[in-house]
C-alpha cells in the first residue's frame, strides 16, 4: 500500500490500550489500538497527549517499538522518570481499556525501510533501544536479509529491554548480532569491565566501515555525540550516520 | 562548542511542526543563513527549555528556526535558513 498517506496530515487520533507488559522494574510496554492508523515505518515516533480535567495538557514523544503491520496496532515502551510529569502515569496508572490521544507517525529521516539492503549498524544508549528494536523487528518480520548488528550500551543487566527476544533473534534466526556494553555493572564473566562506550567497544562491536553500513544512533544527547564521534573516528562517514537524541532525562520535551 | 549538551534534535520538533508543514520536516534539507552548510532538519540541534522551540545549526550554532505556540497563535521565524528543500517523492508507505 505504498503512498497511501503521501499528503495525509499528521493529526491527533484516539488510541485504546490493549495490552501492558513490564520490560524492567521501571519500564513498561504499552500496546495501543489506534483508530484509522495509516501504518508506520520502523524508527518513527508518536506524540502522546494527556489532558487533565481542568484542560491542562502535556505532550511527550515516544518511539514506536513494534514492527510495521497492517492491523492498526502499535507498541511504545516508556521508561518511568522519577520526577516525570507523564511517564509515572503511563507506567503505573494506565490500564487496559484506557484511551490516549496520539499524533503520528512522525519523522521520515530516522527510519529503516525494508528495501534497504546495506549492512545496518544500530547503536543504542539506554532506552534509545526502542526505535532500533522496531527496525530489528521490521527486518525479522519481513523478507529482508540485510545484515544487522546492534551495540547496546546500558547501565546494568537488570535494565536491558527486550532481552529474551533479542537473544532469540540472535540465536535462532541470526537476524541480528548483539553486543552489550555495560556502563555501571557488568554480568559475571563479561569480557569487558563496566565503562562508557569507547573506541575498543566500537572496534569490536560494529561493522567495519569498509562494508559501507548505515548507522542509526539513538540515546541521550551526550551518548549520541560520543558514539557519533567514535564512529567517525573509526572511519564511518557522517553522511551514513543517522541520529536521534533524547534529553538527559529521557524525555524529549 | 563547550555549551552543555542540553539540546535534542530536529526529530523532536517534527510533531509540533506537522501543524504547519503537510510534508515531513525531518527529511527536509535546509541551508544555514550564517555558515551556508546544508543539513537535514533532523540534524539541527533543538532547544526546548524556553517558551517555544529553537533549532540551531549543528555546525555553527546559528538560530535556524523559532516556533512559539500560545494556544491562540503560532509564531514561526524561519529567517535563519536561506532555503528549505522538501522531497515530494518521500512517501509514508503503509505497512508491508
Amino acid at each position: 500500500m505504498a503512498g497511501t498517506a503521501v499528503l495525509g496530515r499528521v493529526t491527533w487520533r484516539s488510541a485504546t490500550v490493549v495490552e501492558l507488559r513490564d520490560e524492567t522494574a521501571t519500564a513498561r510496554t504499552i500496546a495501543l489500538a489506534v483508530r484509522d492508523w495509516p501504518g508506520h515505518i520502523a524508527g518513527q515516533h508518536v506524540d502522546v497527549r494527556l489532558t487533565a480535567p481542568d484542560g491542562y495538557s502535556a505532550v511527550r514523544s515516544y518511539s514506536i517499538a513494534s514492527a510495521p503491520n497492517s492491523d492498526g496496532r502499535i507498541e511504545i515502551t516508556v521508561e518511568r522518570l522519577p520526577n516525570g510529569e507523564v511517564s509515572p502515569y503511563l507506567t503505573k496508572e494506565l490500564m487496559v481499556g484506557d484511551d490516549l490521544e496520539l499524533r503520528g507517525p512522525i519523522g521520515g529521516w530516522f527510519v529503516w525501510r525494508r528495501d534497504q539492503t546495506e549492512p545496518i549498524q544500530l547503536v543504542a544508549g539506554g532506552s534509545g533501544i526502542v526505535p532500533l528494536m522496531a527496525m530489528i523487528r521490521s527486518r525479522a518480520s519481513g523478507s529482508s536479509t540485510a545484515p544487522f548488528r546492534l551495540l547496546y550500551s546500558v547501565r546494568e543487566p537488570a535494565v536491558v529491554f527486550y532481552r529474551n527476544e533479542l537473544q532469540a533473534l540472535s540465536d535462532q534466526d541470526h537476524s541480528v548480532i548483539v553486543t552489550y556494553g555495560y556502563t555501571r555493572v557488568a554480568p559475571k564473566g563479561s569480557p569487558r569491565p563496566p565503562g562508557r562506550i569507547d573506541a575498543t567497544l566500537i572496534a569490536t562491536g560494529i561493522w567495519p566501515s569498509n562494508l559501507g553500513p548505515t548507522s542509526y544512533v539513538c540515546g541521550p544527547t551526550s551518548f549520541v555525540e560520543n558514539a557519533t564521534d567514535l564512529l567517525i573516528a573509526a572511519g564511518h562517514g557522517r553522511e551514513n550516520i543517522r541520529t536521534e537524541r533524547f534529553g538527559a532525562t529521557g524525555e524529549r520535551k | 562548542m563547550s555549551a552543555p549538551m542540553n539540546y535534542l534534535d530536529g526529530n523532536a520538533a517534527a510533531g509540533e511542526l506537522s501543524r504547519i508543514f503537510a510534508m515531513d520536516i525531518t527529511c527536509a534539507e535546509g541551508q544555514c543563513a550564517n555558515c551556508g552548510s546544508k543539513r537535514r532538519f533532523a540534524e539541527a540541534h533543538l532547544y526546548v527549555q524556553c517558551p517555544g522551540l529553537v533549532a540551531r545549526c549543528a555546525l555553527c550554532g546559528h538560530v535556524l528556526l523559532r516556533f512559539v505556540n500560545t494556544q491562540q497563535r503560532i509564531f514561526l521565524d524561519l529567517r535563519g535558513m536561506t532555503y528549505l528543500t522538501l522531497n515530494t517523492t518521500q512517501q509514508q508507505e503503509a505497512s508491508n
